[in-house]
């Protein structure tokens, strides 16, 4: 059906279409007219998505993936001539990779989708397609590299078509200021990452993570390069104590841009767990990272949740409920962590955390990018953000209050919706972990719910204002990009355990074995 | 706003070898210190030098930015379509396609030291050029709106 050359080469083409596409977008938009270019862009991210659809089915099916670059032959990442070490830039997609590219490809798609119409107002959309596409590009290479300064580079891609993204309201001086917040802090967590990356390459002379892997020694110079990847990679997913980017960044992005940086965030939070699962694993102490991770997890959760409970600005409000759902991620997968050495435990409740951590990775992604957009069609026809002017928006957006109403019970892990069969895995097995770590993970989801629920009044309910009684639905292109996301989240919802045993179970396998991560880039070493 | 005479005429004459200069490092980025990206910075700054001499508005008649945009597009889309061919050759993505074939860039690399032969190593120098291009298109624009916005401050 499909022909050959398409599939031996699917990762190849997850990063080609979209950087393909970003190269010609700023062509074409000088050539032809704006429907040929925005339909140019909507194709490209389409096929983005189907290619990263067709290579997770391929992993899921056939186990972890490699593709090396420049080579004749990409399957086989030692070369014969090379002494047994994997010498060339690589991709290792294990399922962990392809979930994560999963995510990247259907929240790009519907982001897309939705600037069709959002972005239709503003100027310079050539460049704002290009970055859009290059942002993606970033994110789908940081999941599925299996090099180390390869990652560095697809993670400066990300951070520089996000901070461009970020500040392209260029008419409001608060954008620049947030884009070069966002411009600084990344590169600082990409310096740290890049001094990382040379501690290690110094001592292993390789940058392919499976052979560092390999040799791990965990001398003083890697516990370096450990704290110093943790403390990037942690900033760079917003987690508390260096969250103070997110608020600034995910307000003054325009809506669609926002719910593609949630999905940038956890690529750094998959880089960060690929960092301890599969660069260390063996040789860490595994309660004192794992530990780490916890506690800067039940950070995020509370100081998220009580920074949002007074903002008034809802694209700030739901920014810092976006670091409070990175704690219950970070929670999940740091017991797992923690425990990761005992076979029982990890069995009993081990790997469900992990299972729940990630699922609710996903689960995230795809509500979190719906509140947003949903906030983003507020702005859009009302032209404000602030929840005090709003009002009796329910009577003229009904389509937007409905998504809304998804959203905010999906985030506030309210049955049936997917934020629930997450928490609840999160819920369970931490509680037998510690129970109090499990108590407040529920007490910062009704802290969650009680600020939704303050939102929604606050924007849908009450009286018709009279200065909103000619507001109308958003457009078609909107309602479809929110629509796809309010599918998964309620399909999720429904159907979590096969989502989990389908998706989720594989992709927490991956992480945890970090043999079969080796043995399929070194071949059974 | 013009400088001297003496001054443009200097950078007019100048020109021309710091064109040749850029060019000789974009192109010979497999033998030498130095390549497409270098190549194209030191392009960019002869422009830059015009723009000096002359002032934004006259050389942005000669070269307008539109130009440097396609310079730019046309560099990136070189570049990814080179990678590109390899995969329709068979072959993994950015693979050299064109080493040893014989073809253009394709002469292969004699054995021992030697002054070294501009016709060799396949896809890599036209990815250098591909980048100079890209490269003195890119910093070019950039310095164009930065010194167009000195103009207005005048």
């Amino acid at each position: 059906m499909i022909p050959d050359i398409i599939m031996h080469n699917l990762p190849a083409f997850l990063i080609a279409v979209p950087m393909f596409a970003a190269f010609a977008t700023p062509l074409i938009g000088r050539l032809g007219n704006e429907r040929v270019r925005d339909a140019w862009v909507l194709l490209a991210m389409a096929l983005t998505a189907a290619v990263a659809v067709l290579l997770a089915a391929q992993v899921y099916s056939a186990g972890t993936l490699v593709y090396t670059f420049g080579g004749a032959s990409p399957g086989i990442p030692v070369p014969a001539d090379s002494g047994g070490i994997p010498v060339r830039i690589i991709f290792t997609i294990d399922a962990m990779s392809a979930f994560m590219a999963l995510i990247a490809g259907i929240v790009g798609f519907s982001v897309t989708a939705y600037s069709m119409a959002s972005q239709s107002r503003s100027s310079g959309r050539e460049s704002y397609y290009m970055l859009l596409l290059l942002l993606t590009v970033g994110v789908l290479g940081m999941v599925c590299t299996g090099d180390l300064f390869n990652f560095f580079v697809f993670l400066e891609i990300s951070s520089l078509a996000g901070a461009a993204l970020v500040a392209s309201r260029v008419d409001r001086g608060v954008a620049v200021e947030a884009g070069l917040k966002y411009a600084v802090l990344s590169t600082l967590g990409g310096l740290l990452v890049l001094f990382a990356v040379a501690l290690l390459y110094g001592q292993y002379g390789s940058l392919n993570m499976a052979l560092i892997a390999h040799q791990m020694q965990f001398t003083v110079l890697d516990m370096v390069a450990l704290v110093l990847l943790v403390t990037a990679l942690a900033m760079k997913c917003g987690a508390v104590p260096m969250h103070f980017w997110t608020p600034d960044a995910y307000s003054m992005a325009p809506a669609p841009v926002t719910a593609f940086l949630v999905v940038a965030s956890q690529a750094s939070l998959y880089g960060l767990f690929r960092v301890v699962f599969t660069l260390y694993n063996v040789t860490l102490n595994y309660s004192l990272v794992g530990w780490f991770i916890i506690i800067i997890g039940v950070l995020s959760m509370v100081v998220g949740v009580t920074m949002a409970l007074p903002q008034k600005d809802v694209m700030r409000l739901m920014a810092y409920h976006a670091v409070s759902q990175t704690g219950y991620m970070l929670l999940g997968v740091g017991v797992g962590l923690a425990v990761l050495g005992d076979e029982t435990l990890m069995s009993t409740f081990g790997l469900t955390a992990m299972e729940g951590g990630i699922f609710h990775i996903i689960n995230h992604a795809m509500y979190k990018g719906l509140l947003f957009l949903t906030a983003g069609a507020v702005f859009y026809r009302t032209g404000t953000r602030n929840l005090n002017q709003m009002g009796g928006l329910g009577h003229n957006m009904k389509w937007t209050m409905v998504f809304f109403i998804i959203g905010a019970l999906a985030i506030a892990g309210i049955p049936p919706f997917n934020g629930f069969a997450s928490k609840l895995m999160i819920y369970e097995s931490v509680f037998l972990f510690n129970p109090f770590l499990s108590i407040i993970a529920m007490v910062v989801s009704i802290l969650t719910l009680a600020s939704f629920v303050k939102v929604f009044h606050s924007v849908f309910m009450g009286p018709q204002l009279p200065e909103y009684q000619d507001v109308k639905e958003v457009p078609a292109y909107m309602l479809i990009g929110m629509g796809i996301l309010a599918l998964v989240v309620i399909v999720f919802g429904l159907f979590p355990q096969v989502v989990v045993d389908g998706l989720v179970a594989p992709a927490a396998s991956a992480l945890v074995d970090q043999s079969s991560y080796i043995a399929s880039v070194l071949g059974g070493i | 706003m013009n400088m001297s005479r003496i001054v443009r005429t200097v950078a007019d004459i100048s020109f021309p070898f710091i064109l040749i200069y850029g060019f000789y490092i974009v192109v010979h980025g497999h033998l030498t210190p130095g390549g497409g990206f270098q190549g194209g910075a030191v392009i960019a700054t002869g422009i830059v030098l015009l723009v000096a001499a002359h002032g934004h508005e006259a050389v942005a008649r000669q070269i307008t930015g539109n130009l440097l945009k396609n310079a730019e597009t046309f560099g990136l889309l070189l570049f990814i379509i080179t990678a590109l061919i390899a995969i329709l050759l068979g072959q993994g993505f950015f693979t050299n396609w064109l080493a040893n074939t014989g073809m253009l860039f394709g002469t292969p690399v004699a054995f021992g030291p030697g002054p070294g032969d501009l016709n060799t190593a396949g896809v890599i120098p036209i990815m250098n050029i591909a980048v100079g291009i890209e490269v003195l298109g890119a910093l070019s624009i950039i310095l164009y709106y930065m010194l167009s916005g000195a103009q207005e401050a005048r």
